[in-house]
């Protein structure tokens, strides 16, 4: 039977309308006009200029500084609670540790950033970076937890009872058998925590104090009030980073599963 | 977790029942995650209704005491007005969004498993950029200097006085974009368990092609358009930064008026009474959608695997 072209021809509309904003962005960030419409000529003198901003290697400083200490504490609250949800699943404190879980991946970020403000405010926290960590480890447990889970998936308990039979304790057995076996789960995890926390606007527009401008803050004011061809550099650098980011945890899920079949 | 949670961690005894020993593995895995997500999503949460019924004091804050007149007050023309504006932009976005990915996710679905695999991942790449570049690049595109303006203007199509930025459509085009591959993916999941000779049958039956699409596929792929509408739908209704970027006052949502709230007026009991309302409005889709799962008794949640 003849199968209709027509979705294969939306699929590709589909594509070039995911990547042609993108890549004219790219193309802009190299060239020398000011304004997108005409090109006049490859320059990096966007580039340069992006360097020589000292806002924004602040806004970078604070942004890194956040996103590796939020990485840091989303991955280990959120491989335990990925490794309570899969081992007690049929427990009544499971579903309700898996609703908790599940609710920031649904919820608007605004209503999220909205509800930290107040709740900062009327407990009387200070607003900065601290108050941006706190926000971003409450989002990022939760895409931890789902990716550790989905690798928990497939994992084969009976490998712990063995160690345990053979002699080690409950914390040996994690330490040497099922955090190493989870490695690539808990990697995947951590890569994601960091480009969410480094990509994050809403919610740290609401909890963001004076002083505590971080990359995407920054990137936000420069839309608001100007300079239109920085942006198209720094975008760009940001998409090599995310791009790299991205490939290296495909590479890292194929390997696992490479492994296993 | 109460006086029997505590007598799980500290008694002696559980260290050799087995069973015990269990409950207070549970306990200390679950309870990290169990307390921060109550501190600050539970707890934020019922703030958000308890200070929309505060009075705002004049320097910013939450006052003393108790009033209804901050809620009384979102029942205006202009309110009203942006409330129907935001259900209507967003149920726009989901319905263009799953026009668009019926036919992608399906072609996806029936490719062979090498390109598969490289359209899903052709699918994914843009929803892992940075969302604030990409809405700079429409911002960028649609400028009055831009290049889609441009090139529409040297097609005649539209004149050089108009605009294409600061309306309601640049706001839905722009969360299409954004939106696009959260409803591929499930539709395509969806499409890849379906049973494409069903559709082959009903052909056979002298179904017509159409016939056999609306009949046989799109019941089929059910769960999936339901799940595609729901990661459409809810983040559409709070949106902020789009209509604020693209959509200028013409294309403001009620994320913009709370955002403006807070940030402009410092009113936090107006922002709060704001963002219930929005919490009710994100509810009522999601039960809605649950209710219909549980009358077609369906076991499975819609979103993901239930543990």
């Amino acid at each position: 039977m003849r199968r209709s072209r027509f979705p294969l021809v939306v699929t590709a509309l589909v594509l070039a309308f995911f990547y042609l904003p993108i890549l004219i962005l790219v193309v802009n960030s190299f060239n020398s006009a000011r304004f997108s419409s005409r090109w006049q000529g490859f320059s990096l003198v966007w580039y340069a200029r992006l360097f020589e901003s000292p806002e924004v290697w602040q806004a970078l400083r604070n942004t890194l500084v956040i996103a590796v200490s939020v990485t840091a504490v989303s991955v280990v609250l959120g491989t335990a609670a990925a490794f309570a949800l899969h081992r007690y699943a049929a427990s009544r404190l499971q579903r309700v540790h898996y609703t908790l879980i599940y609710t920031p991946l649904v919820v608007p970020e605004i209503l999220m950033g909205i509800s930290l403000l107040m709740f900062f405010v009327a407990a009387g926290v200070p607003l900065g970076l601290f108050t941006i960590f706190l926000a971003h480890v409450t989002f990022c447990v939760s895409y931890v937890a789902m990716t550790v889970l989905g690798r928990l998936q497939d994992f084969d308990f009976s490998v712990i009872e063995a160690a345990q039979d053979l002699g080690a304790s409950p914390w040996q057995s994690a330490r040497k058998v099922l955090i190493p076996m989870l490695m690539p789960g808990i990697v995947a995890g951590a890569l994601l925590a960091f480009t969410l926390s480094v990509d994050d606007f809403v919610i740290t527009f609401f909890v963001a104090g004076p002083g505590s401008t971080t990359l995407p803050l920054r990137i936000y004011s420069m839309i608001k009030y100007g300079a239109p061809p920085m942006i198209n550099a720094l975008s760009t650098l940001l998409l090599a980073v995310t791009l790299t980011a991205v490939l290296l945890s495909q590479r890292l899920v194929r390997l696992k599963s490479g492994k296993n079949g | 977790m109460g006086k029997m949670g505590s007598n799980l961690l500290f008694s002696k005894k559980s260290r050799f029942d087995p069973i015990l020993r269990r409950r207070r593995a549970e306990w200390l895995t679950s309870l990290p995650t169990l307390a921060w997500l109550g501190l600050f999503v539970v707890v934020p949460t019922v703030l958000v209704f308890v200070i929309a019924f505060r009075p705002a004091n004049p320097y910013g804050g939450i006052g003393g005491g108790w009033t209804l007149a901050t809620v009384r007050s979102l029942w205006t023309p202009s309110y009203l007005a942006i409330a129907w504006r935001t259900l209507w932009i967003s149920l726009m976005t989901t319905a263009i969004c799953l026009v668009l990915a019926v036919p992608t996710g399906y072609s996806i679905a029936r490719a062979s498993a090498k390109w598969r695999n490289r359209l899903l991942m052709l699918v994914i790449i843009p929803f892992w950029t940075s969302f604030l570049v990409r809405v700079f690049a429409w911002k960028s595109l649609l400028h009055p200097e831009g290049l889609i303006k441009k090139t529409l203007e040297a097609l005649g199509l539209v004149g050089t006085a108009s605009t294409l930025l600061y309306n309601p459509t640049a706001v839905v085009l722009v969360m299409v974009y954004t939106f696009l591959p959260f409803t591929i993916l499930p539709i395509y999941a969806a499409a890849e368990k379906f049973d494409f000779r069903l559709v082959e049958a009903a052909r056979d039956l002298g179904a017509r092609p159409i016939q056999a699409f609306r009949r046989v596929f799109l019941p089929g792929i059910r769960r999936g358009l339901l799940t595609a509408f729901l990661v459409v739908f809810i983040p559409a209704l709070g949106s902020y930064i789009i209509p604020d970027l693209v959509g200028g006052p013409a294309g403001e949502m009620l994320g913009n008026k709370i955002a403006q709230r807070v940030f402009t007026d410092r009113n936090l009991p107006h922002a709060s009474a704001l963002s219930a309302v929005l919490v009710l409005a994100v509810l009522a889709p999601l039960i809605a959608v649950l209710a219909l799962q549980r009358k077609n008794k369906k076991s499975d949640i819609i979103m993901g695997e239930a543990p």
